[in-house]
């Protein structure tokens, strides 16, 4: 258990050699000085800094860094040392680039841990101003045992004046010598390399929109996310860039979609309330020599555990992605390269005479073999990691990113925060088959959603007729309906369903009988008009307050919170004047948080003709059985798309519903 | 390290290395007579090509800054050059142990994507880091800048059961790797 010390507060260290984590926003310079009874420091010697970065017990990192780890062994110490102060300075006070001021950077966060790192205590050091260096702990003797002080405090006059208060004489000459040596270390380090999803926006980098072997001009998936690097004028031999379109990619790449209206710019961000340092990402124990380190669910980057997963997630989706990527490239190699040696074996003429020509093609077989061999070795290796990671954060994932069948739904809680993203279904490659990664699209929505009943490619080649294939399409629809309506806060997000003829009903039975709905669903031509009409206006209405910059000037009943509008059986029921309703509801709809979800199938409104193509195109399709039609932002491997099932028999459904639904009740009272 | 001149990349203690980086850094050279405080910005890109079996299979440069299977990753594209402190402008990261078992070379090539030839270049090198404990293990300083707008810098090749670094050096012509190809093809 860590204790979080506030300044001033002690803290007893049971183990003698220990870890430091300092982890600060920007690049900071990490000193560690050792002082006698009364704190002093005797000499240079006293003081471990980049510029001498081993003493007697400490070790600390030779640059600046926005994050370090001291080793500190206490056993090491001589007796005549009662005090390790662990210092912290910004590299470049009094000219050079970077801040000068600890005000203007994150508070610095430091953690003492043991060696495998377990914390011990950890200290915020906040309230810092014009500072420039800062002793954060203390590491200190009392009565033969060692204890840890927070200490915090801060000198405007950097490092120099830190070095004088503690009785160093040469304070100044030290203080020098250690900005030279960051300025050195600093000289030679190269930025750390761009957080791995955003692969997009670079210099010169042309995206151009590659086409999908699915779509074939009739189902486009829209969503220029990161495209595939368009080469100019590539060598022979480079394998081909038409994969298919990354549909999927840009839900993890792309920013929240900009504030709507006018107004001055609000460079907060939209989902990080306050500055404090993250608490410290649960560390991996150690792993054995020779063995790869145990997975551990949350191990990403990010400043909630929501958010660590989120990227842990993404993380295992790209290493998936890309080790898929070397295995497929290497067996092509292997078959091209046994191919050309058969060929070859077979033209010489030499090979024709007596067993020469059996025994070339036996040994192009044996060199296929084993570079297939080392392929699939290698694989296996990294499938295996992927595997034990994917075991622990499974079960680790919030109900907005778990399954339905994970147990975290049962302990379901009306949540009063939006979260990240959602689950809508799993992914996985058929070399991979343990493996199903979530598919975890960013809320809110920022575009509707196609639920396909239409005939796709079934995988397992099982014939699925169109009665069935619609019922299981808005089975889906209701699970991923229910799942949006869990996820947000009470009141927050609103289902409408129009149902022409009815059709629908027994699927949609888990919604209509919680009572989560705004209205029962609408049937016939009268109540799709009705409802079309009502959320046309309901657009008009949100859309000239918020461009007005009025957003708390609507009439009662109108706001802002999130609606979805599942249409069944389209195009049944539907007018030519319901069809343009529709077709302004997609446009105009997903940027005041108005989104359709069609269950339909696209061929039944081809009468439209191409009319309605960018509707289909404004939406992401998923399917309601296994598909493989959605690319990922890396390589463009087409992944097979699992829809997120309720378990058969299973009441979490309804459980989960009844819960949102006497929330809403208390909510609208 | 001098042209022609190779290492293998084996640490010390005989462990083989997993990651390294190729860094490359230049500054432009400056302009003669009036007005030399206008900066000539030169814009060189380093780019590594995957090689199996002398076919290419992959390209990592500024238009594709990961190669498919992320064992190389270029960590982008710098237009103008050095600050003057001799540090990386561009850097290639190779993560050894995740290198495709097909691929038996890479090849680090320099071009000079605004057209100027090396000659407006100066203190321009390429060094090979160990990026586990940030150590440099060679240093290849591109000599008398000629008139020539691309360099084949380096190899990194499989040899046993680690891997090789070969200094090369050769002067090409070429905007983009693309145009290096026949360059390249003899040095394999």
């Amino acid at each position: 258990m860590t204790a979080e010390l506030v300044r001033g507060q002690n803290h007893p260290l049971s183990q003698s050699r220990l870890e430091i984590r300092i982890s600060a926003g920007t690049p900071i310079v990490a000193a560690a000085a050792l002082g006698d009874e009364n704190g002093r420091i005797h000499g240079t010697e006293w003081v471990a800094h980049p510029g001498a970065p081993t003493q007697p017990g400490l070790e600390v990192s030779r640059q600046a860094a926005a994050d370090h780890r001291l080793a500190v062994d206490l056993d090491a110490m001589t007796d005549a040392v009662h005090r390790v102060s662990v210092l912290l300075a910004l590299p470049a006070p009094g000219g050079g680039p970077g801040p000068v001021r600890f005000g203007a950077v994150a508070a610095p966060f430091v953690a003492v841990t043991g060696l495998d790192g377990t914390g011990i205590a950890s200290y915020t050091i906040t309230g810092l101003e014009a500072e420039s260096a800062v002793v954060a702990l203390e590491l200190y003797r009392r009565q033969g045992a060692w204890k840890v002080r927070a200490v915090g405090q801060g000198y405007a006059g950097g490092l120099a004046e830190l070095f004088t208060d503690q009785g160093l004489s040469q304070a100044q000459q030290l203080a020098a010598g250690i900005g030279e040596a960051v300025a050195r270390g600093l000289a030679r380090s190269v930025q750390a390399p761009p957080p791995r999803p955003s692969d997009g926006d670079r210099s010169r980098q042309a995206a151009a929109p590659a086409v999908g072997p699915d779509q074939g001009g009739t189902a486009p998936q829209g969503a220029p996310g990161p495209v595939p690097p368009a080469y100019g004028g590539q060598p022979a031999g480079l394998p081909g860039q038409d994969g298919p379109q990354p549909a999927y990619g840009g839900a993890g790449a792309a920013d929240p979609s900009p504030a709507v209206g006018g107004g001055p710019i609000d460079y907060s961000h939209p989902r990080r309330q306050t500055s404090a340092p993250p608490p410290p990402p649960p560390t991996a124990p150690p792993s054995l020599p020779g063995q790869p380190a145990q997975p551990v669910a949350g191990d990403a980057t990010g400043w909630s555990m929501e958010e660590r997963l989120y990227n842990q997630v993404w993380g295992m989706f790209e290493d998936l992605a890309r080790t898929t990527a070397a295995y497929r490239s290497a067996v092509d190699f292997a078959e091209s390269r046994m191919d050309k040696e058969l060929e070859q074996a077979l033209s010489d003429p030499r090979s024709r005479i007596g067993g020469q020509g059996d025994a070339a093609r036996e040994a192009a077989r044996a060199r296929h073999g084993r570079l297939v061999d080392q392929a699939r070795e290698a694989l296996d290796r990294d499938l295996a990691q992927l595997v034990a990671e994917a075991e622990v954060v499974e079960p680790a994932l919030p109900p907005a990113f778990a399954r339905w069948d994970n147990p975290v739904w049962h302990a379901y809680r009306v949540p009063m925060e939006i979260p990240m993203a959602l689950r809508l279904g799993d992914l996985r490659l058929p070399e991979a088959d343990r493996i199903r990664i979530p598919m975890l699209l960013r809320l809110p929505l920022e575009r509707g959603l196609w639920i396909d009943s239409g005939r796709t490619g079934s995988l397992d080649g099982s014939f699925t007729d169109s009665h069935d294939m619609r019922r299981l399409a808005m089975e889906t629809a209701v699970a991923h309906a229910a799942r949006l309506l869990a996820v947000y806060p009470a009141g927050e997000f609103t289902v409408h369903v129009i149902d022409p003829a009815g059709s629908g009903a027994q699927a949609l039975a888990p919604l209509t009988r919680t009572g989560v709905l705004a209205a029962p669903p609408a049937v016939g031509a009268a109540g799709v008009t009705d409802v079309l009409g009502r959320l046309t206006q309901r657009v008009d209405l949100v859309q000239m307050a918020l461009r007005g910059g009025a957003p708390d000037a609507l009439p009662p009943g109108f706001d802002t919170s999130q609606q979805l509008l599942i249409v069944n059986d389209f195009p049944h029921g539907f007018d030519d004047r319901a069809v343009n309703q529709l077709r302004y509801l997609a446009d105009e709809g997903p940027s005041v948080g108005v989104h359709l979800m069609m269950v339909a199938d696209r061929e039944e409104s081809a009468g439209y003709g191409p009319l309605l193509d960018p509707l289909w195109r404004s939406l992401l399709r998923l399917t309601p059985v296994a598909d493989d039609h959605l690319a990922d932002p890396w390589v463009g491997h087409a992944w097979t798309y699992e829809p997120p099932l309720v378990p058969p028999g299973s009441q979490v459904l309804h459980q989960v519903l009844t819960q949102v639904a006497a929330a809403r009740r208390s909510w609208s009272r | 390290m001098t042209k022609g001149q190779a290492i293998s990349l084996q640490k010390n203690d005989g462990g083989s290395l997993t990651a390294v980086r190729m860094g490359l850094g230049w500054q432009a050279a400056p302009r003669r007579g009036l007005f030399g405080s206008r900066t000539r910005e030169v814009d060189l890109d380093a780019s590594a090509v995957l090689f199996a079996d002398k076919q290419p299979v992959d390209v990592v440069f500024f238009r594709h800054l990961v190669s498919d299977d992320g064992s190389v990753r270029h960590t982008g594209d710098n237009l103008v050059g050095g600050v003057g402190q001799g540090g990386d402008d561009e850097a290639i990261l190779v993560d050894l142990s995740r290198v495709p078992v097909h691929i038996d070379q890479i090849v680090f090539t320099v071009n000079s994507f605004t057209g100027q030839t090396f000659q407006e270049v100066q203190n321009a090198f390429c060094r090979l880091v160990d990026e586990t404990n940030g150590q440099e293990l060679a240093r290849y300083t591109l000599a008398g800048g000629g008139a020539y707008t691309a360099q084949i810098m380096a190899k990194v090749h499989r040899s046993g059961s680690g891997w090789t670094m070969t200094a090369l050096g050769n002067p090409a012509n070429g905007r983009t790797f693309q145009d290096l190809m026949p360059a390249i093809l003899p040095v394999l």
